[in-house]
């Protein structure tokens, strides 16, 4: 234990001086009084010629003195366990045992005490760049959780325990990452990995006896490097693009075929539709022969003039016409039907009223007759 | 002062010199020779509390304790003449103090120096052998195992230490090797984005081809159940139209052509030259003539 050791205020090496020279009555006392005083009692005599002291006195500070000593001593040997620490002891070089919480005195000198705290969960966390099984090289970031299991392992048998964690966590990590590819170092491997090493490395610190327990490796992160994480994140994009070109089809896909479906069931009810209407014209019409027929064979001649006169009525009050004589005149008579067409259907389009339709008439007729012999006759009618 | 106290001070001091001199302990974490006039007398002492001569006797103490050698980095190539550095720690700790404290003088920066040299000459055959896979992959143990081995069994000879572990820490590229192996990590991933996003496309065009087929094929059939239907009607239709025709072939002639005429000619732009001879103007030249 080292005399400076927090929480013990009574250890101070310089203490029983300081004490000493304070428990004098009469000032600080001279050191050449003090020595004359207590070794003059060993080397027999030195009372008489000093003159100004008296046995009794010089007695009396030699036990203060001694009283003191022991007293330092006893302190100095004053220790308290607290409760998450274990204090490993050696006795005369030899270990004796390891003490648990509570308080504890050890012989300064015959005893040495180691005191280290147990319960407590210690972290060491790294970042490193390692190579894998194929030759990519990763970046991994890795946390070991560790405590002290063995006090006296930890003191006794390794010297610098923890600087041995970090060694032998830095070979477990790289021998378990380099016994495996990239692609599961990035993905799914990891918890893996990370038992792989807990154990990888429990064993190496079991080998050391560094009285070190592994209670959790955690592999934070797996990142390839930066050199090429534009290549990375790339395939990531390029996976998304992958799902997108899919659903963009799907989404096509469900475009097209309700279409179809649609477009299909319009044929068939359109077809269908076809289908009943010539059905039905058909039994309509044949019901209006059958019942025309009925009435034709009653009086079939004046039935054949009437519907013949009944359709050139419609016929000729819709269309227009030119009635052509050309019995008695010569054959050379011209018809510019062209024209006449023409004519024809700019006057439907442009001859509103009826003094338009008499000039226009008037004006075909003069021209026929101009152009003709006179007995042609030539009648012209506008439809509405 | 007088002289007899300086006198007594001084036997003082010198006794407590002695006895500080003539005792020592020897801790668990060390291990200790004992010198007579620079000869070992003691090779091994134990723990404890131990009594020797002041001033003649001397101890040297050395640690007990597993310690770490951390060899320096080492460029290594290996058996397809690739460079690597590796790092490389060993627990080590003294076995034989006398042969420790004679090969190495008692100091620990000493022994460490050749353990390194004896630990990469090591490595550096080791790695010769092997791939750089094999290296940075499963065969390390057997590596290290045989390494220790080989090493132990000249450093306990030698050097009085056995070597407890030798392990690599750090297989490295150098820096123009890694540049290297990014570029091919690059083009790895290339490889896989172009990949997935041509099998992006090839799913796509499936799945339209595919949807595209249905479309077609659902048309075609509608098409197909149309014609049917179509066909039906007609058939259908000309069945009644025979049955109620066929009554009169004639007479259906007749009013069938009335109503094509009426059809035909119906509309107004239809310009129409007749003859005032035809059977219509019967009625219409008799009267002109009278």
């Amino acid at each position: 234990m080292a005399w400076n050791e927090p929480g013990n205020n009574n250890n101070d090496p310089w203490g029983g001086r300081n004490r000493n020279k304070n428990s004098g009555n009469d000032g600080p006392p001279d050191l050449d009084e003090i020595i004359r005083k207590t070794f003059g009692r060993f080397f027999g005599g030195g009372g008489p010629r000093g003159g100004n002291n008296n046995s009794s006195s010089a007695s009396f500070v030699v036990v203060v003195v001694l009283v003191l000593l022991v007293l330092f001593y006893f302190i100095k040997g004053i220790g308290i366990v607290n409760e998450q620490e274990r204090a490993v002891v050696l006795r005369l070089g030899e270990y004796k045992e390891t003490r648990g919480p509570g308080f504890r005195w050890n012989p300064p000198f015959i005893d040495k005490v180691f005191t280290e705290n147990v319960t407590q969960v210690r972290t060491w966390s790294t970042k490193e760049q390692m190579l894998t099984k194929d030759l990519n090289i990763v970046d991994i970031k890795l946390s070991v959780q560790f405590s002290i299991d063995s006090a006296e392992d930890f003191v006794l048998n390794t010297k610098n325990p923890e600087q041995s964690l970090q060694q032998a966590s830095f070979s477990a990590l790289r021998h378990v990452a380099g016994s495996t590819v990239m692609h599961e170092v990035l993905t799914e491997g990891r918890s893996r990995i990370a038992v792989e090493v807990e154990e990888r490395l429990q064993s190496y610190l079991t080998s050391y006896t560094t009285g070190i327990n592994v209670q959790k490796v955690n592999i934070e992160e797996t990142n390839p490097p930066k050199e090429v994480q534009g290549a990375f994140d790339d395939v990531i994009k390029a996976r998304e693009d992958e799902e997108r070109y899919k659903n963009e089809a799907q989404a096509y896909a469900n475009d097209v075929i309700p279409r179809a479906r649609g477009r299909a069931q319009r044929m068939v009810e359109e077809a269908s539709a076809y289908r009943d209407q010539v059905v039905a014209r058909a039994e309509g019409e044949a019901d209006r022969f059958k019942a025309l027929l009925t009435e034709f064979r009653k009086a079939p001649a004046v039935m054949r003039e009437r519907l013949y006169l009944d359709m050139m009525e419609d016929v000729l009050t819709n269309s227009s016409k030119v009635l052509v004589d050309v019995e008695g005149g010569n054959n050379l008579m011209y018809l510019p039907l062209d024209k006449l067409i023409e004519s024809n259907k700019s006057v439907s389009r442009a001859v509103q009223t009826p003094a338009d339709l008499d000039e226009l008439a008037a004006r075909v007729a003069e021209r026929l007759q101009f152009e003709n012999q006179p007995s042609s006759t030539l009648r012209r009618r506008e439809g509405r | 002062m007088s002289p007899r106290a300086i006198f007594s001070l001084a036997v003082l001091a010198f006794l407590i010199m002695l006895g500080a001199q003539s005792v020592y302990i020897i801790t668990e974490i060390e291990r200790a020779v004992l010198l007579r006039f620079g000869k070992v007398v003691n090779t091994d002492v134990s723990t404890g509390l131990h009594f020797k001569f002041p001033f003649v006797d001397e101890v040297r103490r050395f640690d007990a304790r597993i310690l770490t050698l951390e060899a320096s980095a080492e460029r290594f190539l290996t058996v397809e003449k690739k460079s690597t550095q590796v790092d490389s720690y060993a627990k080590w700790r003294i076995v034989d103090v006398t042969r420790y404290y004679t090969a190495t003088s008692g100091e620990q920066e000493r022994a460490e120096r050749l353990l390194s040299q004896r630990i990469n000459e090591g490595l550096r055959n080791e790695f010769a052998t092997r791939s750089l896979q094999e290296v940075v992959s499963g065969e390390r143990d057997q590596l290290m195992v045989d390494l220790r081995t080989v090493l132990n069994n000249i450093a306990v000879q030698t050097m009085g230490v056995e070597v407890v572990d030798v392990r690599v820490k750090k297989i490295d590229l150098p820096d123009e090797v890694s540049e290297q192996v990014y570029r091919r990590m690059s083009a790895e991933r290339e490889r896989e984005a172009k990949e997935h996003r041509a099998i992006g496309n090839e799913q796509a065009e499936i799945i339209k081809a595919e949807a595209d087929r249905q479309r077609v094929v659902i048309e075609a059939n509608a098409y197909s159940q149309s014609e049917k239907l179509r066909g039906e009607g007609d058939a259908k239709a000309a069945a009644i139209y025979a049955e109620a025709f066929g009554q009169n072939p004639e007479f259906y002639a007749f009013s069938r052509s009335l109503n094509a005429y009426r059809q035909t000619f119906g509309g107004k732009d239809d310009l129409i030259i007749l003859d005032p001879k035809s059977e219509f103007f019967r009625y219409f030249n008799a009267m002109n003539q009278k």
